[in-house]
């Protein structure tokens, strides 16, 4: 071997790095992976979108079965659709494959920060993930749809509901990612994520839904419909849509609660 | 100095299970000491381990690493150790060296510092024409030395290391045991877990023994197989005198202080006897050689016994290792 000066051990204890520093380095790591893989990244959140805006918000207004107005229904929706489920896959499918399988988070878990600061940077992570995704809808609609009902004044309140809403899906996401056995992830997915889909008020607006009370009150559980609820009310104030005020005190409710369940159980997961 | 490792009267149970799978373990590490635990499968190492790595709360007890208590305070635990797992946890998204310096990152070591390192503790375990690799490409050695350059990134005072070499090729095993002892020539602390009795021989300065949460016994390999009464043998081959017989022999080793029993070894040409010892084989030698010269006869060839880990093992708890 060579007579390298390698890192000794010292007799004088190190000094205790920042806890700032190592949540830097873990977020870093995690937008260092993403860049290198974006393209692929941008195809696996637009795609759904994208064709959902097309079909719905395109094909079938040319054909003559919706109404124009319908776009400007529908393409809040999606944004919301696009930033939730963004947030809620990129911390469920990773912390389950990471726990199970991999078990690559150990040497983060091992790193000098307080656990839940661990949790926390993968839900940043996916909020910022769940970002992008949302912020690439504008150009695309604007390219399926031939239009964007957005202008300067509205980008303050749609980020912090963008903000908001991701926040609550990444959540969500470290819920079903730590609390799902591994081996029933596949049907959990399917049975949670289909619903979210079709209760989240993306494709209609939610007080419409009065002549049909019960899916409205399926609808009013999901953390989704607040998102879309927000954005239908800065991008089509026409179109019937809840207060702000009610989206964001609902959303922050959901955070607590998701965010309350995800820690603890990312905690049981990480600590024995 | 104070201890590298501090383990006093620790427990863990685990939540709905009826025993305790740590049950009362109490040992101190001194710096710069190689620490084996060995045991078999279930024993309650890894879980120690896990308890000393910060990822398995106690239930009771205490345990100090580097001087922190690692309960009260995991953070700073964990700046000061760091583990080499059982089973490859790399970052797969990354290549070799990126994995180094990751690693550095999140221990907030300086970036002109942690390319240094990187560079230099590829180059030392042998991976310095493959940093640039994914470690998908790694076979299950490059792996383990891999895990071991992570391990030591953050220049650490205490490196953990779980069954270091299970899995690996005998190759591989040899070139892990040598960065083992040179963590120790660079008074780097080393735990490490094992159920090979070799390997612990090889490579621990002491020797802890668990079983079914509980530490058995604890010293030098040395000094444990030494106080195991009766496994050291020696068999001394014996060209008596004249008129002498092998009974009488036989009667007169066995009269030594040192010797338990004494028995001729059937395959040997001549006169063979095997003694089991209570005291050190050769030690022995000396007074055996009296004794023969006494009666005439004439020691004409020696082979010492040692007992082995394996043999203290038995002696403990009862059953083989493996």
């Amino acid at each position: 071997m060579t007579a390298v000066g390698t890192p000794r051990t010292t007799s004088t204890p190190t000094t205790r790095p920042g806890v700032g520093r190592a949540f830097a380095a873990l977020l870093w790591r995690d937008v260092f992976v993403t860049g290198r893989e974006f393209v692929t990244f941008l195809l696996q959140v637009v795609l759904q979108p994208v064709f959902l805006l097309f079909v719905f918000g395109k094909v079938l207004t040319e054909l003559g079965f919706t109404s124009n107005t319908y776009a400007d229904v529908l393409l809040p929706g999606v944004v919301a659709l696009a930033a939730f489920l963004t947030a809620l896959q990129n911390t469920a499918f990773p912390l389950v494959i990471d726990f199970s399988f991999t078990k690559e988070i150990e040497d983060r878990l091992l790193a000098p920060l307080p656990t839940a600061l661990v949790a926390v940077e993968k839900i940043v992570f996916a909020t910022l993930r769940a970002l992008v995704a949302a912020l690439v809808m504008f150009p695309i609609s604007r390219w399926v749809l031939g239009s964007l009902p957005v202008t300067w004044s509205d980008v303050p309140l749609l980020a912090v509901f963008l903000v908001l809403g991701s926040l609550v899906g990444a959540a969500m996401g470290m819920v079903l990612g730590t609390v799902v056995k591994p081996n029933r992830i596949n049907v959990v997915f399917a049975v949670v994520l289909t619903p979210l889909l079709f209760t989240g008020s993306t494709q209609f607006p939610w007080p419409a839904l009065e002549s049909l009370r019960w899916f409205q009150v399926v609808c009013a559980v999901n953390p989704l419909t607040y998102v879309s609820e927000a954005l239908r009310a800065e991008m089509a104030p026409d179109v019937p849509h809840l207060p702000l005020a009610v989206c964001a005190l609902a959303l922050t409710g959901f955070l607590v609660v998701f965010g309350t369940l995800g820690l603890a159980g990312f905690r049981r997961r990480a600590l024995d | 100095m104070d201890a590298a490792v501090e383990v006093t009267e620790l427990v863990k149970r685990y939540p709905g299970r009826p025993v305790d799978a740590v049950s009362g373990v109490s040992f101190t590490v001194d710096r710069g000491e190689v620490f084996g635990l060995l045991g078999p499968n279930g024993a309650g190492k890894t879980t120690t381990i896990g308890v000393l790595t910060t990822r398995v709360l106690p239930t009771g007890g205490t345990a100090r690493v580097a001087g922190v208590d690692v309960a009260a305070d995991p953070v700073t635990a964990r700046s000061r150790l760091s583990v080499v797992p059982q089973r490859s946890n790399l970052d797969r998204s990354l290549t070799a060296r990126q994995n180094l310096v990751f690693h550095a990152a999140y221990h907030g070591v300086r970036r002109a510092e942690r390319n240094r390192r990187a560079d230099e503790l590829l180059e030392r375990l042998g991976l310095g024409d493959r940093g640039g690799d994914k470690v998908d490409a790694y076979s299950g050695g490059m792996a383990q030395r891999l895990l071991i350059a992570r391990a030591l990134m953050h220049a650490p005072q205490v490196v953990f290391l779980d069954e270091p070499s299970t899995g690996l090729d005998p190759q591989a095993r040899l070139f892990v045991w040598e960065k083992v002892r040179e963590l120790r020539a660079d008074g780097i602390t080393v735990v490490l877990t094992t159920h090979d009795m070799e390997e612990a021989a090889a490579l621990a300065d002491r020797v802890g023994i668990m079983d079914h949460g509980r530490l058995l016994a604890l010293d030098t390999p040395a000094a444990l197989t030494r106080s195991l009464p009766g496994s050291a043998t020696l068999d001394v081959d014996v060209e008596r005198a004249v008129g002498d017989t092998d009974q009488a022999v036989l009667a007169a080793l066995g009269a030594l202080p040192q010797a338990e029993r004494v028995e001729p070894v059937a395959d040997a040409a001549g006169l063979r006897a095997r003694l089991y010892l209570s005291a050190d084989a050769a030690t022995t030698v000396g007074p055996v050689s009296e004794v023969l010269t006494a009666r005439g006869a004439r020691l004409t060839g020696v082979r010492l016994g040692e007992p082995s880990l394996e043999d203290v093992f038995l002696k403990l708890t009862g059953r083989e290792l493996r």
